[in-house]
């Protein structure tokens, strides 16, 4: 440091420094290959199995050249519905754990305990959560209602709630203590001050996490194919078996080196790419126009 | 006291529609809608013939504790109705602190505890049964930073009490109509505002939006109002805005201002306590205790020797 | 009385509620308490079953012998899953060799030096990475990655041939090294932006401190920032190692299927989540019950990776909550 010239930094030290500049720039754009690979890949094979019967017709099972090989209906519309009744469960479930947290457990071992256990829960993986289900709902019940496609929501829905929770728990956090003191001094009970002051003020962040939870949940395999099985058929019974694209996918893919099934599954894992990063760019969107927290 | 009109049994959709109505027209301090500071400097004066509503606030022996810490010992005080106390003393004295177990805002903090009692009129608001969202409706609080609900309009914010408190969505939209009208008159911000009710109250400035508070405040009509150092993040301007509010309110209300800033105390109080390290060394009327402190701690502190 | 309206009496000063005005407090706060708690009980009793229904495998073959020993014949109701065991630990410590430099180098890139303007798409890009799907991921890597890296492959291995496991074997198209590869590339973003969230708790004073002594941005990055935050980055590591070892689906495709031992990690291999999802469904009551003890496996791996990891998050978070922006190192450096 006993350098006085304004314009000399040793050389040695400047070249350090320009060398680890590129490392670090060229290990980012590194980062960024797979994604675009990936995105490449699965447009330039996808999107030629697209057409009408793709998303009009069921897959009907045939391999190619020996009949009509349908197309994916019953997979988008199943994954939708799964999807859906999972986010049901699980984005009131998740911000009432995360208001518990925020509105009445900040401190305290209780607290801690819950939020451990969402972290624990967080850290459980997806095809662990397929196993518990698979435990809890479908072994041991009649064959015809064992699998079920609100039991593959279930399944989902354990995934979804930690991260549900955690980001709700985040963003509560984020909401000025002085608007819970303004509304309850004026003499609010605790639970419309949550339900009218707090929740509104937070509902863009919640709104983020919830669609980035159901984004992560629409992609998941793994805790279906042991709660939902196999079918093909368009179903809008949830107590039914039902088709989903990531289960589609990956049976086309196990099962067969057909061509015509690899198609599919690439189309179908372009509608599935599709949907998960429509979602997240929505999600982004969302939350970056929240008045309320600043 | 004999002379407070008593309220219906039948909550606020039954409020005493009339009497608020006689309020405005015979109280001197309804707002004139083109100069409301002058106008109220003329009214100041006659302010103690109107209809009384504050009550009477008496502390004794309170204690408040964050967790271990002992943050007021033993302060006995008396609030007389509708009169406006001031309470001074360094940060951290806590002056605050007093003011939040007032309307048992105290509580709130995890942690924190009160011993000791606090009547309004011959009710202890700490007393077994009570219900502490009913004390709060009834001893309304302003604090340092306005805290306009970011989501609601003007309009909302105002109704925001009415809704928050009561049942059914807080009664018929008609009475809420009027309520947030006379609240803003009487936070003298009606004029200002009257054409953007639905505009977004955080878009106010920040004196229209202390403003904003106050009216929201008085809007559920309590009979105390404390003040957490309103003004501090106000300017001059709109902080003069609210002294002048301050003088009219107290024809309503008792009124209890924390303040750090001993001109405004001595500007808006009729009684004024100085505190220190969490003990009430003083209490008496403003002008003697900025003339003639009986303490020399409070001597010193208003002569500006520390704090 | 309606519920929920207040009414003064007399001359009192304090307004009276309804009682069943008065409940809806508790009430409220009890529902919340009832699924917070549920959610605890959930997963204790999650844990329990897994316990219990694995037990009958696990006490035929015994525990030490079902995680430590060499020989799984899934047909053949052979169950002792140690190949699958490491099979999963090979994979994941490779995803991490690879995936975490490139992460933290991510990860400082943005938050230290990439123009401002650059922050927000690049972090939106290297976060839709994590979006992407692992099936997705599988089939790629199945079809893309898997072939065209094999001749690589073998050109590695025949140069590192004298390494043992590392070096050596015959290429094959998925294998223990594309397997690694996949879950580097699905673990980075999630490093990356925990990472990312750590460094952004490196106090700016410490940061202007270090230019102020004269340092080049890099050196600023190597006073400051990093020792602030190797902690986190630590624990940044540690979650993607659990998500590394948890994820079955990808891995299942480009893994290869073959539950022996390794030998070398350029030839196919099997690891346990790979193993439950490829085989559960087709199998009988023993294999089942199998596969259940090695989901019992998986999650208590992931239990221990996930309380390492967060030791070290919650122990980076905790400067953050007292900053040492008083300490002398600042105004010392004045």
């Amino acid at each position: 440091m006993s350098a006085r010239s304004l314009t000399l930094t040793s050389a040695r030290r400047r070249r350090t420094d320009v060398v680890a500049r590129w490392v670090l720039a060229v290990a980012t754009v590194l980062a960024l290959v797979p994604l675009v690979l990936v995105v490449y890949y699965v447009v330039n094979k996808g999107a030629s199995a697209w057409n009408t019967q793709f998303f009009t017709k069921d897959p009907t099972g045939n391999s190619t050249g020996f009949g009509d090989e349908g197309g994916l209906k019953s997979a988008i519309l199943g994954t939708i519905e799964i999807v859906a009744i999972a986010s049901a469960i699980a984005i009131p479930i998740g911000i009432a754990v995360a208001l518990w947290l925020t509105e009445y457990h900040r401190g305290g071992w209780l607290g801690n305990v819950v939020r451990y256990f969402i972290d624990v829960m967080t850290g459980v993986p997806a095809i662990v959560f397929g196993i518990f289900v698979y435990l809890l709902l479908v072994i041991g019940q009649p064959p015809a209602s064992a699998y079920a496609g609100w039991k593959g929501a279930i399944a989902l829905a354990l995934l979804m709630l930690p991260i549900v929770a955690r980001s709700a728990e985040v963003v509560l956090l984020l909401v000025p203590e002085s608007l819970r003191e303004a509304a309850l001094a004026l003499g609010a009970p605790r639970w419309k001050v949550i339900m009218r002051i707090v929740l509104p003020a937070a509902l863009p962040g919640l709104l983020t996490g919830s669609l980035l939870a159901i984004a992560r949940a629409a992609g998941e395999t793994a805790p279906l194919l042991f709660t939902i099985a196999v079918t093909s058929g368009t179903t809008f019974d949830p107590g039914q078996r039902m088709n989903s694209l990531p289960t589609q996918i990956f049976n086309n893919l196990n099962s067969s080196s057909d061509p015509g099934l690899i198609s599919r599954a690439w189309g179908g894992a372009l509608v599935l790419l599709a949907m998960i990063f429509v979602l997240n760019i929505f999600a982004r969107l969302v939350s970056r126009r929240s008045p309320a927290i600043r | 006291m004999n002379g407070i009109p008593r309220r219906s049994d039948q909550g606020e959709e039954a409020l005493p529609e009339t009497a608020a109505a006689e309020r405005q027209q015979n109280s001197p301090w309804t707002p004139s809608s083109a100069t409301p500071i002058a106008a109220t400097r003329s009214r100041a004066g006659d302010s103690r013939e109107a209809p009384s509503q504050g009550r009477a606030v008496v502390l004794a022996d309170l204690n408040a504790y964050y967790g271990k810490a002992h943050a007021i010992k033993g302060v006995g005080l008396d609030y007389a109705a509708n009169q406006v106390t001031a309470m001074i003393g360094p940060s951290g004295c806590g002056k605050s602190t007093l003011v939040r177990c007032i309307n048992r805002m105290h509580e709130e903090i995890p942690g924190a505890y009160t011993t000791g009692s606090i009547m309004l009129d011959d009710q202890d608001i700490y007393g077994e049964n009570v219900d502490v969202v009913a004390v709060r409706r009834a001893v309304g609080m302003v604090f340092q930073k306005p805290n306009p609900f970011p989501t609601m309009s003007i309009f909302d914010n105002v109704a925001a009490g009415l809704r928050l408190t009561g049942g059914r969505r807080g009664g018929k939209r008609e009475n809420i109509k009027d309520r947030v009208e006379r609240s803003l008159r009487g936070a003298g911000l009606w004029e200002e505002v009257k054409d953007r009710l639905s505009e977004p109250g955080i878009g106010l400035s920040g004196g229209q939006q202390q403003r904003l508070c106050i009216a929201r405040t008085i809007a559920v009509e309590p009979e105390v109002i404390l003040m957490d150092e309103p003004c501090s993040a106000l300017d001059p301007i709109a902080t003069l805005k609210v002294e002048e509010l301050i003088d009219e309110l107290k024809t309503r209300y008792t009124i209890v201002i924390v303040t750090h800033n001993m001109q405004q105390a001595a500007r808006v109080a009729d009684t004024t306590a100085f505190m220190l390290a969490g003990e009430l060394v003083e209490v008496g009327p403003t002008e003697r205790i900025f003339t003639k402190p009986s303490d020399s701690r409070t001597e010193d502190y208003v002569s500006g020797k520390f704090g | 009385m309606e519920a929920g309206v207040i009414s003064r009496g007399g001359g009192s000063g304090i307004p009276k509620r309804s009682p069943r005005a008065r409940l809806a407090d508790p009430a409220f706060r009890w529902a919340l308490t009832a699924m917070a708690l549920g959610l605890v009980a959930l997963i204790v009793y999650f844990f329990i079953l897994l316990i219990v229904k694995a037990e009958p495998t696990l006490s035929h073959v015994g525990v030490l012998s079902f995680a430590f020993s060499n020989n799984w014949d899934f047909g053949g109701e052979i169950f002792k899953a140690w190949p699958l065991l490491v099979g999963t630990l090979v994979t994941s410590a490779l995803a991490l060799l690879i995936g975490v430099p490139i992460a933290i180098a991510t990860a400082l890139f943005i938050s230290e030096l990439c123009p401002r303007r650059m922050r927000i798409p690049l972090t939106v890009l290297v976060d839709l990475t994590a979006a992407v799907p692992s099936v997705v991921f599988g089939l790629w890597g199945f079809f893309f990655l898997a072939p065209k890296l094999q001749g690589t492959a073998q050109w590695i291995a025949d140069r590192l041939s004298f390494i043992p496991i590392i070096g050596g074997g015959h290429a094959a198209g998925p294998s223990y090294f594309v397997a690694g590869l996949v879950l580097a590339i699905m673990i980075l973003p999630i490093v990356s932006a925990i990472s990312r969230e750590v460094i952004a708790t490196v106090p700016l004073d410490h940061k202007e401190a270090a230019l102020a002594l004269g340092a080049t941005r890099w050196e600023m990055i190597r006073m400051a920032v990093l020792p602030y935050s190797r902690a986190g980055i630590a624990g940044a590591s540690m979650l993607g190692l659990g998500r590394a070892i948890g994820e079955a689906i990808a891995v299942s495709y480009v893994i290869g299927g073959n539950a022996t031992l390794i030998h070398h990690i350029v030839e196919q291999g099997d690891s346990l989540a790979a193993t439950i999802a490829r085989s559960f469904n087709e199998a009988n009551a023993n294999q089942r019950g199998a596969l259940i003890a090695c989901g019992l496996l998986l999650f208590v791996l992931t239990l221990v990776v996930n309380f390492v990891a967060r030791y070290f998050v919650a122990r980076s978070t905790r400067a953050l909550r007292a900053p040492p922006a008083a300490e002398p190192v600042a105004s010392g450096a004045v």
